[in-house]
């Protein structure tokens, strides 16, 4: 809670990208997680609705992001995760991805074994959340 | 954290289009370590100050990000490699941010512009001082001309876009009347007025009140050199985006025939000289209180005051330095506008 000072020591706050991918236009919940990390102490870039594969990259490259964090209630899961994998492999770009939403139980290992860090379900708690962001960057 | 090296060689990587290289820099400046990793002299000499800077600010939702976003695409089609640092405020108590420019401009920008977000990381943090630096590393690596956007509330928010060669200040309908607009504050640095939301009921209210106030600034000598332009725009269509962009090209060419560029490249680097020296004193002070003194130990148990411990701590503190400059005739700091 202490603010930091200026100058020496300063630990820097985790950056985050997040989006939804596509048409999912769903956004209530990631309004609602911008603000748990918000009042986590992350920045948040918020990309919102309707973002591509590439526009997220291009965020995570020009605002040097820490973390992806993506929506997706539209059942889009397994075909949206490795797309976005695959475009961080592709652009050299080692930044962890973390999905929340509606998952089914059944794809959570599934996501896992593609490369996605986390999984959050609807009802995670605020610490829940900023949990799996901070694991996700250690 | 390593010496020069690796910034050496994300600075090589960037200046060729390497735009996470790019990304990295940022964030080194942004933390305040540029100068740790050598990373300031190395821009140096690739960051003349000959890029426009463009400044625009204005209340908390009256369509600035939307504007820029339209602004980045006029000035790429114009020929130009625009650059965004947009600049939204941290959470006092978190310390964290929302950093919602971004969403604002990438639909209308479409990939054409290097858009960096940038939070305030508390008022007397350093974005006084992330602000210069990430605009000479866009400058060092081909952009041009660079946008900062700020919220125009806090002294620190405004001054950084005040240092711009051309600031732009948009309003809003339904934010105030013309005692609103007489007031001290963010119009007076305006360069270009937009008014914004032009499609809403009240713009043209607005628009007239401006006119109004630049009236008042004609007999006062204010607006002596330059009376900025009323621009009217809707910023979700961009109608009048043009319009913006070609009033802050006709004060750059007045700067430019008037010696104004010169001045404001000045006024600048002047302005981060002394925040830079802001800092170091600061460190200090910090670094002396931390000794619990014995000025401090009296101002807590009451025996002195708070400003008497300050004046003789802060004289300690001057002293250690031994090279004060003997002549401190105090420079003429001519805001040319």
């Amino acid at each position: 809670m202490a603010e930091s000072q200026p100058g020496a020591g300063r630990e820097a706050p985790i950056r985050v990208v997040l989006a939804k991918l596509g048409l999912d236009g769903h956004d209530r919940g990631l309004k609602v997680v911008a603000r748990m990390l918000r009042d986590a102490g992350m920045e948040v870039i918020y990309l919102g609705l309707r973002q591509t594969t590439e526009s997220v990259i291009a965020a995570v490259e020009q605002e040097d992001a820490d973390v992806i964090g993506l929506s997706m209630h539209n059942a889009g899961h397994l075909a949206l995760a490795p797309r976005i994998l695959q475009a961080l492999a592709d652009s050299g770009l080692d930044v962890p991805v973390v999905i929340g939403g509606i998952v089914p139980e059944a794809d959570v290992s599934t996501l896992k074994e593609l490369g996605i860090s986390a999984v959050l379900h609807p009802g995670a708690s605020a610490v829940e959340v900023a949990d799996a962001i901070r694991r996700s960057v250690a | 954290m390593t010496a020069a090296g690796p910034a050496a060689d994300l600075l090589v990587r960037a200046r060729s289009g390497d735009r996470r290289a790019l990304g990295r820099l940022l964030t080194l400046v942004e933390r305040g370590d540029a100068g740790t990793h050598g990373l300031d002299d190395l821009v140096h000499p690739h960051a003349p100050g000959d890029a426009p800077v463009i400044g625009v600010t204005g209340a908390p939702g009256t369509g600035k990000s939307t504007l820029v976003g339209h602004l980045v695409k006029e000035i790429a089609d114009a020929g130009g490699q625009p650059a965004v640092l947009a600049v939204d405020p941290s959470s006092p108590l978190s310390g964290g941010a929302i950093l919602g420019d971004r969403i604002r401009m990438d639909g209308v920008a479409e990939g054409r512009a290097f858009i960096r977000s940038m939070a305030t990381r508390g008022h007397a943090g350093g974005l006084a001082l992330a602000v210069p630096g990430a605009l000479r590393l866009f400058e060092a690596c081909g952009f041009g001309p660079l946008v900062v956007e700020t919220v125009g509330v806090g002294q620190v928010e405004v001054d950084v876009t005040r240092t711009a060669d051309t600031t732009v200040v948009m309003v809003a309908p339904g934010m105030g009347d013309a005692v609103q607009a007489n007031k001290s504050g963010l119009l007076e640095v305006a360069d270009v007025l937009v008014v914004n939301k032009a499609d809403r009921p009240g713009a043209d209210d607005v628009r007239r009140d401006l006119e109004h106030m630049l009236d008042l600034g004609h007999i006062t000598g204010a607006t002596q050199h330059w009376r900025p332009e009323i621009i009217m725009t809707t910023a979700t269509t961009g109608a009048g985006a043009l319009d913006v962009h070609q009033a802050i090209q006709a004060h750059r060419a007045h700067l430019a025939s008037t010696g104004g560029l010169e001045a404001r490249r000045h006024s600048r680097i002047r302005q981060e000289v002394q925040d830079r020296i802001a800092q170091h004193l600061d460190t200090a002070a910090e670094g002396l209180l931390s000794t619990q003194p014995a000025e401090l130990q009296e101002a807590l148990e009451g025996s002195q005051t708070p400003a008497a411990a300050a004046a003789k701590i802060s004289k300690r503190l001057l002293s250690n330095q031994p090279q004060m400059s003997p002549s401190n005739q105090p420079a003429a700091q001519g805001q040319e506008r």
